[in-house]
């Protein structure tokens, strides 16, 4: 594992309570500077509620946050997006009364230089084709694979250094979900940093270098994605995977 | 040709409907808080005015821009100061809440202006325009075409720029538009002191045709809710048609059947509306 030194996010022993209720029990995690990181785990063990905690939507109850070695826990998510982490959000949260275009241009709000809006938005069109055909159209009248789309793209435009998705195959069709995957494959290869929440387990860890297995808001298992996907203990135990006819994915 | 007259007054009278409404329903659809002191707004902009000329002897090509940035001021002070409080609490706290600030702005207006009834001098924007047989109050035409450009204005500066988009995209999705860097407080409080403005605007342009009083604005806060609820809520152009639409039918029916039963018209199609179309003709479910 790459020490803090090398990271471009660490978090450490962060915790998140919703009331009385525990969101995120103790979580920590490294994301080195060039690197995939994925964030691993079922339906409710905390993947979102880190991810929201890191962006600034909710506040922390414990633990640590910093940025390039900046501390960030605790800061507005506005103030957050600023120094260049950017949350592409569950449920990707799009303006769907507003066109394609405005959700892409509001995406580019905390850009100090303005000119630089024009270059960003061909890149996101560049990246996402489907995009530009469907610029003037509402957001609301996107299919899911579009609304993903341009989830992502949105938060491209603010040129964040940290890109984090939270469920980029989320109820979206295979061949939807590969050429998604194929994009984040290309903006790694320009040199953006990336953690995704994933509970599509084997095609995470195909794209990214390490990752992290979250269970009921603690992570309890680390390790290079390489010999995550070979281990079977955790297939079974921690991911909820389908390994066998023993396995009952309803009872997880 | 009486018709004629008889609509065109109307119009005019629904444009500055449509005026003091937009507001109330900027307001509304950035936050989803109904500002029950909205006509108490309208009631300190006719104030304003009535000072102004009184003790200034200031015109309304000063106390209309006067009115509108005492009121923005007032708009972005009680968002910051009440609303953007009592909106983090429960929904009757919000009610009262806005409800409570109409009760103090109305009686303190008693304390500082008196109960009396005032009014600005009937001429004081000239006279009667004949339009090829048509009588129009210059005062009703001033207000009614400045009701008009306002309300246009905002719509496409909501729709066509990017600080609009901004304020759309915060009453949309507060957290999403946080993703995106945008303050939602500045936005708001923008977005109350550009309605409470619109307001005072209409208030001012009120006050030329109309009489002043601390309980004025009750009377005409119920015809803003009845616009807003028509032409649905947070829709600006739906303020627009319903304001014009509650003008037209409010001259048309004291003109045909009598003054007494224009507001039993106009309340009864109102619900008529809503039955048919509970989101309001341009609302959105």
């Amino acid at each position: 594992m790459t020490g803090a030194m090398g990271s471009m996010l660490s978090v450490k022993n962060l915790m998140v309570r919703y009331g009385d209720l525990v969101g995120v029990a103790d979580v920590s995690l490294e994301v080195p500077k060039g690197s995939v990181v994925a964030l691993l785990g079922s339906n409710g063990a905390g993947k979102t509620t880190t991810l929201n905690a890191i962006a600034g939507l909710v506040p922390p109850a414990g633990g640590s946050i910093t940025l390039n070695g900046q501390p960030i826990t605790g800061q507005p998510a506005f103030a957050i997006v600023r120094r260049g982490l950017a949350l592409s959000p569950e449920g990707w949260r799009l303006f769907v009364q507003q066109s394609v275009e405005q959700n892409l241009r509001l995406g580019a709000t905390v850009l100090s230089d303005r000119r630089r809006e024009p270059a960003l938005l061909d890149k996101v069109f560049t990246l996402f084709p489907r995009l530009a055909e469907r610029r003037r159209q509402r957001a609301g009248t996107l299919s899911g694979g579009e609304r993903q789309m341009l989830a992502t793209g949105r938060a491209l435009m603010s040129d964040p250094s940290l890109l984090m998705l939270d469920e980029p195959s989320l109820g979206l069709a295979p061949a939807v979900v590969e050429s998604m995957y194929e994009t984040l494959v290309r903006l790694r290869h320009a040199g953006l940093t990336l953690l995704l929440a994933e509970q599509s387990v084997e095609l995470a860890l195909e794209v990214s270098d390490y990752a992290y297995v979250l269970q009921t808001g603690r992570t309890v298992l680390e390790g290079e994605a390489a010999k995550l996907a070979d281990d079977p203990h955790v297939q079974r135990i921690y991911l909820g995977l389908e390994t066998g006819a023993g396995v009952d994915p309803a009872g997880s | 040709m009486i018709l004629l007259q008889v609509v065109v007054s109307g119009l005019l009278m629904g444009a500055v409907y449509a005026l003091f409404s937009s507001g109330l329903t900027l307001i509304w659809g950035m936050m989803n808080v109904v500002n029950f002191a909205h006509g108490d707004f309208v009631m300190l902009a006719m104030y304003a005015a009535f000072y102004a000329f009184t003790l200034w002897h200031l015109g309304p090509i000063f106390f209309v821009p006067g009115a509108a940035a005492l009121l923005f001021v007032l708009g972005v002070v009680v968002y910051l100061g009440l609303v953007r409080h009592v909106a983090r609490g429960p929904m009757l706290a919000q009610i009262l809440g806005t409800f409570g600030l109409a009760l103090v702005l109305r009686y303190s207006a008693f304390w500082a202006f008196s109960a009396n009834f005032v009014s600005l001098p009937e001429n004081l924007v000239g006279g009667t325009i004949d339009i090829s047989g048509i009588r129009i109050e210059a005062s009703k035409l001033l207000g009614g075409a400045v009701a008009l450009v306002i309300t246009l204005g905002m719509h496409l500066v909501l729709t066509r720029t990017m600080l609009g988009s901004r304020v759309l995209a915060v009453a949309e999705d507060r957290n999403a538009a946080m993703l995106m860097g945008i303050r939602p407080d500045r936005m708001q409080a923008l977005a109350w002191g550009v309605g409470a403005a619109t307001t005072g605007i209409a208030g001012a342009l009120i006050a030329l045709f109309f009489y002043i009083s601390p309980t004025v604005g009750e009377s005409l806060s119920l015809i803003a809710f009845v616009v807003v609820c028509l032409g649905g809520f947070g829709s600006v152009p739906g303020a627009l048609v319903a304001g014009l639409a509650i003008g037209v039918i409010q001259a048309l029916s004291a003109y045909l059947i009598g003054a007494v039963y224009q507001d039993v018209l106009v309340y009864s199609l109102f619900l008529a509306v809503l039955w048919v179309r509970p989101q309001g003709l341009l609302g959105k479910l």
